[in-house]
C-alpha cells in the first residue's frame, strides 16, 4: 500500500480528505481547524517522504487510469516537482497557523468555505507539481484557478467581486490558451509526457510553428506567473485576505504559474529546440522587462500588498529569466529562487497580515513607527526584506547568485545588469519601510503590541528559515542538491 | 445466452407503461406518479441489458411480426443505438424520479395524463434509435415529436403559442424528412437502412436532393443555426418537468438520425467529398454555437438562458458531424452524453429553484447557493462542464472535437472552441457569482428541495464530473464501436 508508486498518490489524499471533513464541521470551528492543521501535516510528511528516493534519482512514477487515447492520468515525481511540492506543502503547515489567527483576528465570514477552499487549493498544487504529462497538469492547473476563485472574492465586497472577475478574466483564457496549445502538441507530437530536456524537436513542426505553439504556452503559464503584460490581475487580487495572498500569491498559484514555466521549456521544447527555434531570447527579455518594470512599480505603491504584489511579480520573472537562459546555473538558480522566494515572501505577507490585524492600516505612509511597538514581526520584516534585495546570510543571496552565474555563463551579461539593477531597486522599495518603521516614532501606536502567537510564530518560523537556509543552502531539504539535479537533467551539463 | 427479443421490449414496455399509468390515473391519481417511474427504471434496465449483450454477441436485429427484412420492419440494436438508448432511458428515469411534486404543480389534476404523454413521447425517441427502417424512423419522429408539442403545452400562459410554433417548425421538418425518403425509395425501392446503403448511388440526383432534404428536415429537429428560433421559447415556456425531459434528449435524438442517416446509410465520403453537406453542418453549427452562447448572455430568465445555451451546445454537437472526422465525431458522441448530463441536470435546478421559491428571474437567485447547498453544487458542476474546463465530461467532448479537426488541418477549431469557451464563462461565472455572493432577505426561509427533488440532481452533478475522468471507458466501450464504417479511432 505504500510503495514507491503509490506515495505520490498518497501526497493528495490529505488535503482532498480534508475538504469534506472541513465541510462535515463546519459548526463545530476548532474541530474543522484540526482537520486543516492535520492535512497540512501528513501531506508533509508524505511529500518529504520521498525525498531519499528522488535524490537518489529516482524518477516516481504512477499511472491512474486513462484519460484519453495513449493519454493516462497519471503523476510523477522528479526532482522540479518534488522541490515544488515540497515548497507548497511545508507552507500550508505555517500558513494554516497564520490563518486560524487570522480569520479569528478579523472575524473573517464563511470561514468554512475558506478552509475548504485551501484544501482544494493545495490538491490542485500538489497534482500540479507531480503531474506527469501536460493533460494531467492541464487538469490541475484548472482546477487551482476554479478553487482560488473563492478565496479571492472571499470578502463579497464590491473590490472583491471586482478582483474575481478581473482573476477569471485573466486566468480563464489563459487556461483555454493553454488547452489550445496542449491540442495542438498532442496532434504534432503524439505524445504528452514531461521527459528532462525536452520531448519537442524541430521534427515537429517549422520554426513558426514551434515559436507559435511556445508562444501559447507561454500565454497558458505566463499569466499565473505574472509575467508582464499578463500581470495585472495579481495586484488586483490582493483585496483577498493576507494569509490567502500569502500563500496564494506568493507560493501556490504564482509558483504554478513560474512552474508551469520551467516544466514547458525544460521538459516539452527542453533547451535545445529552444535555441534552435531562438525562443529563448524573447522569453528572456520580456522577463528582463518585467522584473525591471515590476520593481519601478513596486516602489510608487503605498499599499504595502501592493507593493508587494508588484514584487511577487519581479521574482518570478527571476525564475522565468533563469529558465529562458538554459544554462545549468541558471536552472540551478531558478529552482532555487522558486523555493527561496517563497519563504521570503511568505514572511513579508505575514507581517503585512500582523500589521492589519492589529491596527488595520494597510499604507505604508501610516506605518511609520510601527517597529517599536511590533519588534518582532518588523524584524522579520527586514531579514525578508534584505534577503530579496539578495543579502549575503540569507537564502534570497544563494538564487540570485546561481543566476548570476547563469547569465554569465549563457554569455548574456545584460541580464546580469538586470538583475544588479534590480537588487538596487528592490532595496530602494524595502528600506524605506523598514527605516521608518524603526526609526520614526508614531504616538497612534501607543497602544498597540505584538500580533497574537498565532500570527507571530509563523512568521518568524519562515524568516528563521530564511536565515538557516541563507547560511547553509542544502539543509533539511536538499535545495541546492536537488536543484542541481533539475539543472543537470535538463541541460544535460553540470553546474558547478 | 443471447435475446433476440430485447430491442423491441423498451417500446412495449413503454406503450404497456402509458397506457396503466393512464388507467391508474383515474382510479389511483397517487400511483400514476410511481407507475411513471417504475416503467422508465425498467427501461433503464433495458437497456444496460441490451448494452451488455450488443457489447458480448454484437448487433442485435429483430424483425417485427416475423417478417424479415428488406419486406419487413427489423429493429437494429447496435453500439450507437444502445448508447443513445442508454442516454434515453437514463435521463428519463432520473427526471421522472423528483417530477411529482412540480407536475401536480403545473397541471393540477391532470399529472396521469402528463406522465403518460412523456412515456409515449419516451416511445418514440427509443423508437428512432432502435430501429433500422427509414419510414419507421418517420412514424417514431412523428410520435416523439407529437407528444413533445403537448408536453410543452403543458407550461405556462404562453406555452400554447410556443409549441404550436413548435408544432408548425417540426411538421415542416419532418415533411422535409419524408420527402427526401420519398425520393430515395423511388430510386432504390427499399426502406430498409442497410439495404438502401448498398443500393444507393451517390451520383444521381434525387439521391442528392434527398440527402440535402433529409439534412434540412433533421436541421430544424435539431435546432441548428438558422432553424434555432422555435427552440427558446418551447423550452422557456414549457413546464419545467416538460423542458428537463424534452431539452437533454429530443435534439440529441435528431442528432443520432443526422449520424446514422449521413454516415450510415450515404456514407462518409458522399456526405463530406461529393456533397458539401458537411462542411454546411460544420459551418452553420459554428454559427449557431456563437449565436447561442451571445444570446445567452443577453437573457435575464434563467430558464430562457439555459435554452439558448442548448442552442450553442447541441452545435458543438453539429460542428462535430460535420468536421467528420474519428475523433471529431467520438467528440460530438461524448457531447450528447455529457450535454444531456449537464443541461438536464440544470433544468432540474431550474425546476427545484421554482418549486421552493416560485421564481426563476436570475435577479432573484441571488445568495440561493447558501440556501440550497446540495443543488447548486450540482449545479456549480454543471455549470463548470458546461464552460468545458477539466476535468468533467464537457472538457473532453472539446478534446477530442479540437483534435479531431487538427488531424485535418483545420486549426480553426481551437480558436473557435476558445472563443465559444469565453461566451459559456461569461454567462454562467456571471451567475455563479451571485448565487454565491449575494445577500436577499426575501429567501430567509428558502429550503433545501426535498430529497427525491436533489438527490437525481446530485446524481447528475456527479456524472458530469465522472463522464470526464472516466471518459475514456464510455470510448473504449461504446464509442469506438459506434463509429461510422470507414471511421476508425485510433490509439
Amino acid at each position: 500500500m505504500f510503495s514507491e508508486t503509490t506515495q505520490p498518490l498518497w501526497a493528495l489524499v490529505p488535503s482532498l480528505l480534508a475538504i469534506p471533513l472541513i465541510l462535515a464541521t463546519a459548526r463545530r470551528p476548532n474541530l474543522r481547524e484540526t482537520w486543516t492543521l492535520l492535512a497540512a501535516l501528513s501531506q508533509c510528511a508524505v511529500v518529504l517522504s520521498m525525498l531519499p528516493w528522488v535524490l537518489e534519482g529516482h524518477v516516481i512514477e504512477s499511472t491512474l487510469w486513462s484519460l484519453a487515447p495513449d493519454i493516462n492520468l497519471s503523476l510523477r515525481v522528479d526532482p522540479l516537482g518534488f522541490l515544488f511540492a515540497l515548497v507548497a506543502s511545508t507552507l500550508w503547515i505555517v500558513t494554516s497557523c497564520y490563518s486560524i489567527g487570522y480569520v479569528r483576528g478579523t472575524r473573517e465570514k464563511h470561514q468554512t468555505r475558506y478552509f475548504a477552499s485551501f484544501a482544494c487549493c493545495l490538491t490542485a498544487t500538489i497534482g500540479i507539481a507531480f503531474s506527469a504529462n501536460l493533460l494531467t497538469f492541464l487538469l490541475f492547473f484548472e482546477l487551482l484557478t476554479l478553487t482560488t476563485y473563492p478565496l479571492v472574492i472571499h470578502k463579497e465586497t464590491k473590490a472583491a467581486l471586482s478582483a474575481g472577475r478581473k482573476y477569471l478574466a485573466y486566468t480563464l483564457p489563459a487556461g483555454l490558451t493553454l488547452f489550445g496549445a496542449i491540442c495542438w502538441t498532442a496532434t504534432t507530437a503524439g505524445n504528452l509526457d514531461f521527459v528532462a530536456g525536452g520531448f519537442l524537436s524541430t521534427k515537429h513542426g517549422t520554426a513558426e510553428t514551434l515559436q507559435l505553439i511556445f508562444l501559447l504556452f507561454m500565454i497558458g503559464v505566463g499569466v499565473k506567473a505574472g509575467v508582464m503584460p499578463l500581470h495585472s490581475w495579481l495586484p488586483s487580487a490582493m483585496a483577498a485576505p493576507t494569509p490567502v495572498s500569502a500563500l496564494l500569491h506568493a507560493v501556490a498559484v504564482v509558483k504554478a504559474g513560474a512552474f508551469g514555466v520551467l516544466r514547458v521549456t525544460g521538459y516539452v521544447f527542453g533547451p535545445e529546440l529552444l535555441r534552435d527555434i531562438g525562443a529563448w531570447t524573447a522569453l528572456a527579455w520580456f522577463a528582463g522587462i518585467t522584473l525591471t518594470m515590476a520593481s519601478l512599480l513596486a516602489i510608487r505603491q503605498d499599499n504595502l500588498k501592493r507593493r508587494l504584489a508588484y514584487s511577487t511579480i519581479a521574482h518570478l520573472s527571476y525564475t522565468v529569466l533563469g529558465a529562458a537562459l538554459l544554462s545549468p546555473w541558471s536552472w540551478t538558480g531558478a529552482s532555487l529562487h522558486l523555493v527561496f522566494h517563497a519563504t521570503l515572501k511568505i514572511t513579508l505577507f505575514f507581517c503585512a497580515g500582523a500589521i492589519y490585524v492589529n491596527t488595520h492600516i494597510e499604507n505604508i505612509s501610516d506605518m511609520a513607527g510601527i517597529g517599536r511597538r511590533m519588534p518582532v514581526t518588523m524584524a522579520a520584516f527586514a531579514v525578508a526584506s534584505l534577503g530579496l534585495v539578495g543579502f549575503p546570510g540569507i537564502n534570497g543571496f544563494a538564487s540570485k547568485w546561481s543566476l548570476a552565474l547563469g547569465s554569465l555563463e549563457a554569455g548574456q551579461g545584460v541580464f546580469l545588469g538586470l538583475l544588479v539593477l534590480s537588487g538596487v531597486l528592490n532595496a530602494s522599495y524595502f528600506l524605506p519601510i523598514i527605516h521608518a518603521a524603526f526609526f520614526k516614532t508614531n504616538p497612534a501606536f501607543d497602544r498597540v503590541a505584538e500580533a497574537s502567537p498565532w500570527l507571530v510564530a509563523p512568521l518568524v518560523i519562515t524568516a528563521t528559515i530564511s536565515i538557516v537556509w541563507g547560511i547553509a543552502p542544502n539543509l533539511g531539504a536538499h535545495a541546492v542538491d536537488l536543484a542541481m539535479l533539475i539543472a543537470t537533467s535538463v541541460t544535460g551539463e553540470h553546474s558547478g | 445466452m443471447t435475446w433476440s427479443q430485447l430491442p423491441i421490449l423498451t417500446p412495449v414496455v413503454l406503450l404497456v407503461g402509458a397506457t396503466a399509468v393512464l388507467l391508474t390515473g383515474r382510479i389511483r391519481p397517487s400511483l400514476a406518479h410511481r407507475l411513471a417511474t417504475a416503467t422508465c427504471a425498467s427501461c433503464f434496465a433495458i437497456a444496460i441489458a441490451l448494452a451488455v449483450q450488443v457489447h458480448h454477441h454484437g448487433p442485435t436485429h429483430y424483425a417485427l411480426g416475423g417478417w424479415s427484412p428488406p419486406i419487413g420492419i427489423e429493429l437494429v440494436a447496435d453500439t450507437l443505438s444502445v448508447y443513445f438508448l442508454l442516454v434515453i432511458t437514463g435521463i428519463a428515469l432520473l427526471v421522472m424520479v423528483g417530477a411529482a411534486p412540480a407536475v401536480e404543480r403545473d397541471t393540477p389534476g391532470r399529472s396521469a395524463e402528463f406522465f403518460a404523454i412523456s412515456l409515449i413521447f419516451l416511445l418514440g425517441l427509443s423508437g428512432i434509435v432502435l430501429t433500422g427502417d427509414l419510414f419507421n424512423l418517420y412514424v417514431f419522429l412523428e410520435i416523439s415529436s407529437l407528444s413533445a408539442y403537448t408536453l410543452v403545452s403543458s407550461g405556462d400562459e404562453r406555452a400554447g403559442v410556443a409549441a404550436f410554433r413548435y408544432l408548425i417548425v417540426g411538421t415542416i421538418g419532418a415533411s422535409f424528412y419524408l420527402l427526401g425518403l420519398g425520393f430515395l425509395y423511388s430510386v432504390t425501392g427499399t426502406l430498409n437502412m442497410t439495404d438502401m446503403a448498398m443500393r444507393l448511388d451517390p451520383a444521381a440526383i434525387p439521391v442528392r436532393l434527398a440527402a440535402v432534404m433529409i439534412t434540412v428536415g433533421l436541421g430544424l429537429k435539431m435546432a441548428i443555426f438558422p432553424m434555432h428560433r422555435w427552440l427558446p421559447d418551447a423550452y422557456t415556456h414549457a413546464s419545467s418537468t416538460a423542458t428537463a425531459l424534452i431539452a437533454p434528449i429530443m435534439t440529441k435524438v435528431s442528432a443520432y438520425v443526422l449520424i446514422r442517416i449521413l454516415f450510415f446509410v450515404f456514407g462518409t465520403s458522399m456526405v463530406s467529398i461529393d456533397l458539401p453537406i458537411a462542411q454546411a453542418i460544420m459551418w452553420l453549427s459554428v454559427a449557431g454555437v456563437l449565436v447561442g452562447s451571445t444570446m445567452a448572455i443577453a437573457q435575464t430568465d434563467l430558464k430562457r438562458m439555459l435554452a439558448y445555451s442548448s442552442v450553442a451546445q447541441v452545435a458543438y454537437i453539429g460542428v462535430g458531424i460535420g468536421l467528420a472526422t474519428p475523433l471529431a465525431l467520438a467528440g460530438a458522441l461524448l457531447h450528447v452524453i455529457s450535454h444531456a448530463t449537464m443541461k438536464c441536470c440544470l433544468f432540474l435546478v431550474v425546476g427545484a429553484v421554482e418549486l421552493q421559491t416560485g421564481n426563476r428571474k436570475l435577479s432573484s437567485l441571488s445568495g440561493i447557493g447558501r440556501k440550497m447547498p446540495w443543488t447548486f453544487a450540482a449545479f456549480t458542476a454543471a455549470a463548470v462542464a458546461m464552460i468545458g474546463l477539466p476535468p468533467t465530461g464537457g472538457f473532453f467532448s472539446k478534446w477530442y472535437l479540437v483534435l479531431g479537426g487538427m488531424a485535418t488541418g483545420e486549426w480553426w477549431v481551437v480558436i473557435f472552441v476558445l472563443g465559444a469557451s469565453l461566451l459559456t464563462a461569461t454567462y454562467f461565472f456571471r451567475l455563479l457569482e451571485s448565487i454565491y455572493t449575494r445577500q436577499s432577505s426575501e429567501l430567509a426561509p428558502i429550503k433545501e428541495a426535498p430529497l427525491a427533488v436533489a438527490l437525481p440532481i446530485v446524481i447528475l452533478g456527479l456524472a458530469v464530473i465522472l463522464f470526464g475522468l472516466f471518459n475514456s471507458r464510455i470510448l473504449d466501450l461504446f464509442l469506438r464501436d459506434a463509429m461510422p464504417p470507414g471511421l476508425v479511432i485510433s490509439g
